[in-house]
């Protein structure tokens, strides 16, 4: 044997594996995509733009700017949210005790903790109890089953994601610039604004980046806090997949979820070219998320 | 004294935000825990009863069935995936060959691709090739996402070493096959170990793709408590959190215990 051929006897398994599971499938779903449907299920092999014509609708169109609304504001309120929050475990002493505690209630199951929001925000949950105990309402208000609910959920599942990005590049923040600025005459908010916001900047990224995607392909919490108006694509995925059995459909959409995320991360990634070209490399949500709860 | 008051203040309102951020995380947990003992079906409290227990632990043979099959798809697909990922780690980071880059790009893509596209795509694969949903699908797809954490995980280990001691070994006789497993495993053991546990708990956790790929009789608990979720059978699902909750506390707190023993 060959020294040489070492690396091909490590990387062949790994390659073939993920040739067969990885590249072939996303490839299929692109030819997919441009094929006729079958009654139930599967495709007629002959080409057709059919699946993509049917995407131009304004209901589709709208779905989409809905998922990526819902991704925005959900993302933008978890920074707002986990910045102080980074900040202030960063500053304190007991760190590893804080981090340790964000991280705990999230290695429960994801959606067990979709499940306890229904428990509270239901139409016999805990609030609508509360209130109709104290006799404020009458009947049920509609907490639920509408995009609050979606967003709620999505903070309260993605937010350690962003927690952990931001802690780590406010813990490597010189905190003596901020008293620099102050002796230099520079107002609380002002240093704030211009000194620690721009050195934190790769860490604004990367959380946006962690929260951002993963929301974009939801399908669990808009199917089950979500009302019937509030679809997501992935809704429409599983739906044409598993219920109307229109494959090419399902293909096409899964094709323009993955075109919506890789010019989001594109569109980050060109915003923060110095932290990319430097060291930091993109790294997945719950890589990073794992990462730190060994860390801990 | 001025600018200590004023750090003051600022830690003041990170402060409140945090333990805002404590409260929202906990409540919600805390509400299913007390209400898993509730003698009624739904959020309005009856009394305290743990009817529900006796119910989750004896009548409820199919949750039982899909714990199990989780714990087997979680175990098969992490081992799977450590030894493939390992390897493939060990053959990126160290040799070179024809298709190095090609085996970059897809071992990081999936990374950053919704987890839906790689369900959606893994059944439209599957129906095509005629596997039937079971079991071993599911195996198929948990070991598919797992490889690129573990090789991840190793080429960050591999980093802190230097190629030189594997041509040490060399120059001192050693073969291919007794250097990977006398010196290169040893070396990345840490990673072998910690890419074990992530997969473990990725495919513990993992709903979307298995939701796609499963079929009649191959449900994991996740796929369980989602059905649960949607046919309304809520007290169940609150003490099954409880135990849940129960045991990952524990587990963190043991961790947490053997972690400061050893530092």
């Amino acid at each position: 044997m060959n020294r040489k051929d070492l690396g091909k006897i490590y990387s062949a398994p790994v390659t073939i594996w993920l040739t067969l599971f990885f590249v072939c499938p996303t490839m299929i779903i692109f030819i997919y995509s441009f094929l006729k449907k079958k009654l139930y299920g599967g495709v007629i092999w002959k080409f057709s733009t059919e699946a993509y014509k049917s995407l131009l609708n304004p209901d589709f169109l709208e779905i989409v700017w809905f998922t990526v609304y819902i991704s925005i504001i959900s993302s933008l309120l978890i920074i707002l949210i986990a910045i102080p929050t980074a900040y202030f475990i960063a500053r304190s002493k007991h760190r590893n005790l804080y981090l340790f505690l964000i991280i705990v209630p999230f290695w429960t199951n994801f959606l067990i903790r979709i499940f306890a929001w229904i428990g509270i925000l239901g139409n016999n949950g805990l609030i609508n109890e509360l209130l109709m105990a104290i006799g404020i309402i009458k009947s049920p208000l509609e907490l639920l089953y509408n995009q609050y609910a979606i967003i709620i959920v999505t903070i309260y599942t993605y937010l350690p994601y962003a927690i952990l990005p931001l802690y780590s590049s406010i813990e490597k923040f010189d905190f003596s610039l901020l008293d620099a600025a102050r002796d230099l005459g520079a107002s609380k908010i002002t240093a704030m604004f211009k000194i620690f916001l721009p050195n934190i900047h790769g860490g604004i990224i990367s959380a946006l980046l962690f929260t951002f995607i993963p929301s974009l392909g939801s399908y669990a919490i808009p199917q089950l806090v979500g009302g019937k108006k509030s679809m997501m694509i992935g809704n429409c995925i599983a739906r044409e997949l598993k219920i109307t059995m229109n494959w090419p459909l399902a293909s096409s959409m899964s094709v323009i979820l993955t075109l919506v995320t890789l010019i989001s991360i594109l569109l980050f990634m060109q915003k923060n070219k110095k932290v990319y070209d430097g060291n930091v490399k993109y790294r997945s949500p719950s890589s990073v998320f794992r990462k730190n709860k060994g860390a801990v | 004294m001025t600018e200590k008051k004023s750090r003051y203040a600022d830690r003041k309102v990170s402060l409140i935000v945090f333990v805002g951020v404590l409260l929202f995380f906990y409540i919600p947990l805390f509400i299913l825990i007390v209400f898993s003992f509730n003698g009624g079906k739904n959020m309005h409290w009856i009394g305290f009863s743990l009817k529900w227990y006796k119910q989750l632990f004896f009548h409820s043979g199919n949750l039982w069935f899909a714990v199990l099959n989780s714990f087997i798809i979680a175990l098969t697909s992490s081992i799977c995936a450590t030894i493939i990922g390992t390897l493939g780690g060990i053959g990126i980071y160290w040799y070179n060959f024809k298709w190095k880059k090609y085996l970059r790009i897809i071992s990081y893509l999936p990374l950053i691709m919704p987890e839906i596209i790689i369900g959606v795509s893994l059944l439209i694969l599957f129906a095509g090739i005629k596997w039937r949903m079971s079991l071993f699908t599911v195996f198929v797809a948990h070991t598919t996402f797992n490889i690129p954490y573990v090789i991840m995980i190793v080429m960050a280990r591999l980093e802190e070493f230097d190629f030189s001691i594997i041509e040490a070994a060399y120059d001192l006789g050693a073969k291919e096959f007794q250097t990977l497993i006398k010196v290169i495993i040893p070396l990345v053991s840490p990673a072998i170990i910690s890419g074990l546990l992530m997969s473990v708990t990725l495919s513990l956790d993992d709903f979307i793709v298995t939701f796609f790929v499963s079929g009649p009789g191959s449900s994991t608990l996740p796929l369980y408590i989602y059905s649960m979720i949607n046919r309304g059978v809520f007290p169940i699902i609150n003490t099954l959190s409880t135990v849940i909750i129960a045991f990952t506390v524990l587990i963190a707190f043991s961790s947490r215990k053997i972690h400061a023993y050893m530092h």
